[in-house]
């Protein structure tokens, strides 16, 4: 038995192959079988000529016989489907609009799914770029779920864990990096020593770090470049190993380079380089390492092969309640849980992931109304192909071959589909993958479509192309060859009854229209957050950033270097005013600072009275920024170290801690283990993200409390043009030796606009698919049905129909079918909204301007789709209507 | 399709089979002999003598190969094979038993009963 079958599967395959030959020989045979034939007639006295005519007459219908030689060879189904492959080539060319419009239709629908299960593959489905990546955890703190640790509790986790092959810790950090004399800032990863054994790399070229480099602080002045930086930064030099840099002056050698797939352990972030966390003081200005409520690092770690995650999770708590009850006032509470690495941990790994999810679903919609779109329109082209379809039916077809027929040429168009969108997808997905959106910081989403992204495109071509290849059955099925000829055009019947394509038309634009609410409640939601108080004005501002410990200075020399500094972009004409900051609102990065009332004795976690932002700032701050003190005095160049510790703090952190803001002058609360005075209110303002509640935020002097970290805020009345080349040029010309990075405010704030600009670009281009895919349905069905009634329509114009009752005649149906899907989409839609509410600032679903705008919207979409078969319809002449047929 | 219906299903295959178990012959050559053997009594449609012949080869009843024509053309010859003979016996014990039985049953008087 299976002997036959190989066989036979072999001789299918060599007919495939050799199909061309077998057809010729076949031919050969036949011909030979005539010649024989008129060879015997010419004997019987008959003209050569007349002999051949008279054999082949008798011989009968060749090709029907070739045809049944054919099948009786056993190779009928391989030629039959090359067969309907070619018709359907035949029958799509012969219609070259609705050939395009199908392929578009589906290019649109495949290619944004392509492009959003890229964005899924890459940061939610594909484990991070190590060897067995999918044994990799990331540890976040059980309570807040948050991934910052302090470094002295990953020690302690590290070593008393059983459930790990190994916990590494790592930071995100910048510093001055100098390889020719002129330094530069760099971010980096900040690394404990067995980072790279834990994850299992290996070095492209010399060699990594290892835990046993590590002999205490400062002991290990290593660097590991990443294969980008290697290439950019030091032209591929292959002698590289050894070689001497300065990071922040110090000096620290390149031991070796990471393979070129490595960029860390973080999705969006491609560190420049990894340097060894031991030297933390170094690298970052101070130490970070000694204090257990330094929380900073971020740990991941290689589960053992057997544990389960429930298991790790237990003995990660175990030994937090060691911590707990071995340090309350730090680790009061200690539990830990597990989630997957590469986004910060839940931080952004929550949201992107929702996001991400919602888009899928958003995408998939899209394609479903693709098909939907699609289904009417075959289903519509397999009506007016009624007639060829009774014919071959009446020649003998059957109803299956004429239904594999309707499904090729739908498989055939929607694997064309596919191509066109995948091609269009792979240039989109190209570029995104080297769009770095933050300026200066090396951040971007490597998005590059794998084999998992081509094989999903091609399944959904095919499912697609059943999907809606299978909505002209039933009407094949109820084809009869009799009617067909006999009425020559049918189903005049069933004008008056829902048909499915009318149900698939009111589908689609209820997709359409979900697609449309959501994209106005983003964009609406984006133009809202743009016009809240952000608690500063951007606007004719320029930031300074630098780092005064780059350049190698002593911590007791930073606040006068801060000073210089100041006072020397103060004297460039047209500033108007100036002042700096350790950090400024709405930048990458943010830390919350533990606050406690004034009465607080005992600051363990479960005592803290609120989680503010913190800013150390100098005097002139707020003038530079434009924040406006409602209350008080603002921060002065005589809050001095040896006065009291003073703080401005916003209106919510006045509610929160002194209920309301007339309380607040000359209260206190403790913060960083320190008592602070409050001697002045400024107004709230955006700190993290546009789309956050309002934070409490606290300003407090940062001579008294003094950082590196210096973004320096200057204001001129000049415009920013001419304010940053005479910066730079004041600056450089000081010869500190510290790395500068200049912008406007407006610039670096994309930052901050990021996720924001970015979901409503998404949502934006989705809501524009889903209107374009309405046009083209409803102008499908429209002209569709105005071509089929022209006739009638002439008519009832002959017989003084006015053009409002021809126009209701012709369109009234696809007008309905618009009311009823909108208003079901726009229901659908409001019921969405709730979803975009965590990405979306203020995402409501009962704005009055979002209703308007998608009633408006899905109005104007009908009336450009209905706009051409209307046209037509009423240029109807019943004249010549009536004498065409 | 009015004459193939005439013949009943099966007999072209017993036909063609007989032909060429008295010698190799191409199809235009099998058609001839049908005609001689059978007295010219049964005709069929030069045409669908090839789909048979082609399902014969693929049963593996008949095998073919390239020769040449008493006048001198390129033809298509074809023979039994040993399952062929095998299955030609079968269909004449088989068909003479239906034809006696038919014969018989169609020779019956009223006063035999």
């Amino acid at each position: 038995m299976s002997l036959a079958a190989s066989a036979y599967f072999r001789s299918l395959l060599s007919r495939f192959f050799r199909r061309e030959d077998v057809a010729e020989e076949m031919e050969q045979e036949l011909q030979a079988h005539i010649a024989l034939r008129a060879d015997d007639l010419e004997r019987g006295g008959i003209p050569r000529g007349e002999a051949e005519r008279r054999a082949r007459i008798e011989f009968g219908a060749r090709e029907r016989y070739k045809e049944e030689c054919h099948q009786a060879t056993g190779g009928s189904r391989f030629e039959g489907l090359i067969k309907d492959v070619r018709y359907a080539l035949r029958m799509l060319r012969k219609s070259p609009g609705f050939t395009l419009i199908a392929i578009g239709t589906l290019a649109l629908g495949i290619g944004a799914n392509a492009i959003v299960f890229s964005l899924l593959n890459a940061l939610v489905l594909r484990p991070v770029n190590v060897p067995h990546g999918e044994q990799i955890y990331q540890i976040e703190q059980g309570r807040d779920r948050a991934p910052s640790q302090s470094y002295l509790d990953y020690i302690d986790l590290r070593d008393r864990n059983k459930s790990f092959d190994g916990l590494a810790a790592y930071e995100i950090d910048k510093v001055g990096l100098d390889i020719d004399g002129t330094p530069t800032q760099a971010f980096f990863f900040e690394a404990s020593g067995n980072y790279f054994d834990v994850l299992g790399v290996k070095p492209y070229l010399g060699r990594f770090f290892h835990a046993e480099d590590e002999h205490g602080f400062n002991s290990a002045p290593y660097i590991v470049l990443s294969y980008a930086t290697w290439q950019t930064r030091f032209h591929s030099d292959a002698n590289i190993a050894g070689r001497v840099v300065r990071v922040n002056k110090f000096a620290y050698t390149v031991l070796g380079v990471a393979p070129e797939g490595f960029r860390g352990t973080e999705l969006f972030f491609a560190p420049e380089f990894w340097a060894p966390m031991v030297d933390d003081e170094q690298l970052n200005g101070f130490n970070t390492l000694k204090a257990r409520s330094n929380r900073g690092k971020w740990i991941v770690g290689r589960l053992r092969p057997g544990v389960t995650q429930a298991q790790a999770v237990a003995d990660l708590n175990s030994v937090g309640a060691y911590l707990s009850k071995t340090y309350p006032s730090d680790d009061d509470g200690a539990s830990f849980s597990l989630t997957k690495p590469g986004l910060v941990g839940d931080m952004l790994g929550a949201p992107v992931r929702a996001f991400v999810a919602g888009l899928m679903l958003l995408s998939g919609l899209i394609l479903l109304a693709a098909c939907a779109n699609l289904g009417s329109l075959f289903s519509a082209r397999a009506a007016d192909r009624w007639r060829e379809v009774a014919l071959r039916l009446a020649l003998g077809s059957t109803r299956g071959r004429i239904l594999r027929q309707l499904l090729t040429e739908a498989v055939l168009v929607s694997l064309g589909g596919a191509a066109a969108g995948f091609a269009g997808s792979i240039v989109l997905l190209r570029w995104l993958s080297a769009w770095q959106p933050i300026p200066d910081i090396p951040i971007n989403v490597p998005v590059n479509p794998d084999a998992r992204t081509y094989g999903v495109a091609v399944l959904l071509a095919l499912m697609s192309g059943v999907l809606f290849g299978i909505v002209p059955v039933r009407q094949v099925m109820r084809a009869h060859p009799y009617q067909a000829i006999k009425t020559g055009n049918n189903i005049t019947a069933g004008v008056r009854r829902i048909t499915l394509r009318d149900i698939l038309l009111a589908l689609q634009i209820a997709v359409c229209a979900v697609l449309v609410t959501a994209s106005l409640v983003a964009v609406r939601g984006m133009v809202r957050s743009l016009h809240s108080s952000l608690g500063f004005n951007p606007s004719n501002a320029v930031q300074v950033n630098t780092d005064v410990d780059m350049g190698g200075y002593k911590p007791e020399q930073r606040a006068a270097m801060q000073r210089r500094l100041l006072d020397a972009v103060a004297t460039i004409p047209g500033v108007s005013a100036a002042g700096y900051a350790d950090r400024v609102p709405l930048n990458i990065g943010w830390s919350d600072s533990s606050v406690y009332s004034d009465s607080t004795t005992d600051f363990k976690p479960s005592n803290v009275a609120a989680d503010a932002n913190a800013y150390r700032v100098s005097p002139g701050y707020f003038e530079a920024a434009e924040t406006a003190l409602r209350a008080g005095r603002a921060i002065t160049w005589n809050d001095t170290k040896d006065s009291p510790a003073v703080a401005v703090i916003n209106q919510e952190f006045a509610r929160k801690l002194f209920r309301s803001e007339r309380n607040a002058l000359g209260g206190h609360f403790k913060m960083w283990g320190q008592r602070f005075l409050v001697v002045g209110v400024v107004e709230d303002g955006k700190y993290r993200t546009l789309s956050e509640d309002p934070q409490p935020a606290v300003f407090v002097s940062i001579v008294q409390s003094p950082s590196s970290d210096t973004w320096l805020i200057v204001r001129s009345n000049r415009g920013t043009d001419e304010l940053g080349p005479a910066l730079e040029r004041t600056l450089n010309g000081m010869n500190t030796g510290l790395p500068f990075i200049i912008s406007t405010w407006d610039r670096e704030l994309g930052t901050a606009l990021f996720a924001a600009r970015a979901a409503s670009l998404a949502l934006g281009v989705l809501g524009f698919l889903g209107a374009m895919l309405a046009v083209t349905g409803i102008f499908g069905l429209g002209a569709y049905t105005v071509s089929r009634r022209l006739r009638e329509l002439g008519i009832r114009m002959a017989l003084g129909a006015g053009k409002t009752q021809v126009l209701r005649a012709a369109l009234g149906r696809v007008v309905r079918l618009l009311v009823v899907g909108s208003a079901s989409g726009l229901l659908l839609g409001l019921a969405a909204t709730r979803l975009l509410s965590f990405i979306v600032y203020q995402a409501s679903p009962r704005d009055p301007i979002v209703l308007a705008g998608v009633v408006l919207t899905m109005m104007l979409l009908g009336l450009l789709a209905a706009w051409i078969p209307a046209m037509r319809a009423l240029g109807a002449d019943p004249v010549m209507l009536l004498r065409e047929e | 399709m009015g004459e193939q219906a005439q013949i009943l299903p099966g007999t072209l295959d017993l036909l063609i089979l007989k032909a060429v178990s008295l010698g190799p012959l191409h199809g235009y050559g099998i058609l001839l002999r049908i005609g001689q053997i059978s007295g010219a009594a049964l005709e069929i449609e030069q045409g669908a003598l090839y789909p048979a012949l082609f399902r014969l080869v693929r049963q593996g009843l008949l095998k073919a190969k390239w020769g040449t024509s008493e006048n001198n053309r390129k033809a298509k010859f074809y023979e039994l094979t040993a399952s062929g003979r095998k299955r030609l016996r079968e269909e004449e014990d088989g068909w003479n038993r239906l034809a006696a039985a038919m014969t018989a049953a169609l020779s019956a008087r009223p006063e035999e009963i």
